[in-house]
């Protein structure tokens, strides 16, 4: 359902703004959402200043200066700091990305810091993203076959393997599904650039025997073709993946299935 | 556990040329639908006489009609440009992030300068 405004337990308020740092040359303001499910309080704006001479340069980089030497409350996954792992996505600046490959200097002045958008909030810049990962696993992210099994593995050509570039390098950020407005207003029935993007790389998979099946399963005006080819998906992904041409691929074999 | 809130989204996201271009197309879209009727009107008016055509026609050449009228035409060069774009889109073309903010800017351009010369045209005649 399209649904401008927030609901009253998710109203932001102004919230705490922390000391300075003493005799710093490169001040950088970051706001940051704060959301704490133990205080029964809405959720409110951090105010933080870093310096910049005595901190990394990508945004990871002052979340980790900000949690050791300010607020050791403050709360976010991160793992790899190199985007392999997709674990930092969050709005950094208005757009979704991974904090750990977006650079401070890319942004003048204030940097906003929120957790990815339209998701219920765990904690601070966690989102519970249990839905994102059930619509993943709908669409049987695995090879399905009905012939016997070979001798030794399922064998592809170079040819076949070339489909899958573009698609399997995925890590699963939700980046690219909560910058759709689509996926906002219809997160619940319609799949999302990254699960219709995991969809489209088994369905051209030359070693999946189910294609037929996986294309019946995706023909519905909510799971598919709710995608109005908006395309902030492929605008947003931290690896460069287009999500919106591997959705008007498969609407391309629909239309031929018919 | 039910009580977690929803992260802010429309409001804190920075506008991009991709859902604004696409929210544009689908608001002339609607839009359309109400120029539409203002257009079967004016058929209507024409059909029905001399005397209903005059006194549409001095309704029609009013200022704020003339507003409606204009940006009415201006929503249907947009609409009919960016409908191109999602046309060849279907057929799984000009995907990549250069091609859609070229084809994005070009449907802007279009758009603008095939209603500037439709009233340019139109106050000649």
């Amino acid at each position: 359902m399209v649904e401008f405004r927030l609901p009253q337990n998710s109203r932001v308020s102004k919230g705490k703004v922390w000391e300075k740092p003493d005799n710093a040359e490169n001040l950088k303001e970051i706001k940051i959402y704060r959301y704490n499910p133990d205080d029964n309080e809405n959720p409110r704006i951090d105010t933080f200043f870093i310096d910049l001479d005595k901190c990394g340069p990508m945004m990871l980089d002052a979340l980790i200066k900000i949690k050791s030497e300010i607020d050791p409350t403050l709360t976010f996954r991160r793992s790899c700091r190199e985007g392999i792992c997709g674990s930092c996505s969050m709005n950094i600046g208005g757009v979704n990305t991974l904090a750990c490959l977006k650079g401070m200097n890319e942004f003048k002045g204030t940097i906003n810091v929120y957790p990815l958008p339209h998701l219920p909030v765990i904690k601070d810049l966690v989102p519970d993203l249990n839905n994102f990962y059930k619509q993943h696993a709908s669409i049987k992210p695995w090879l399905e076959t009905n012939t016997e099994e070979p001798e030794g593995e399922w064998l592809q050509s170079v040819e076949e393997r070339k489909f899958l570039d573009g698609l399997y390098e995925c890590v699963m950020c939700a980046c690219c599904s909560t910058s759709c407005p689509s996926y906002w207003w219809n997160g619940d029935k319609y799949l999302g650039p990254a699960a219709l993007l995991h969809a489209y790389r088994w369905i051209i998979d030359s070693r999946d025997q189910e294609r037929e099946g996986r294309l019946k399963e995706l023909d519905d005006s909510f799971k598919l073709y709710r995608c109005h080819t908006i395309m902030n998906c492929a605008k947003a992904c931290p690896k460069g993946l287009n999500p919106a041409k591997a959705i008007a691929e498969i609407k391309k074999l629909q239309s031929q299935n018919v | 556990m039910d009580n977690r809130p929803l992260s802010p989204h429309l409001s804190i996201y920075r506008p991009q040329i991709t859902s604004v271009l696409s929210i544009f197309h689908r608001l002339t879209g609607a839009g359309l639908f109400f120029s539409t009727i203002l257009i079967i009107i004016w058929i209507a008016a024409v059909a029905a006489g001399a005397e209903y055509y005059k006194s549409i026609k001095v309704f029609y050449s009013s200022p704020p009609l003339i507003l409606v009228l204009s940006v009415s035409l201006w929503a249907l060069w947009y609409h009919f440009f960016t409908g191109l774009r999602h046309l060849y889109w279907d057929l799984g073309l000009g995907f990549n992030l250069r091609s859609v903010s070229l084809s994005g800017w070009i449907a802007i351009t279009c758009s603008s300068l095939a209603t500037l010369l439709n009233i340019i045209i139109i106050n000649i005649l």
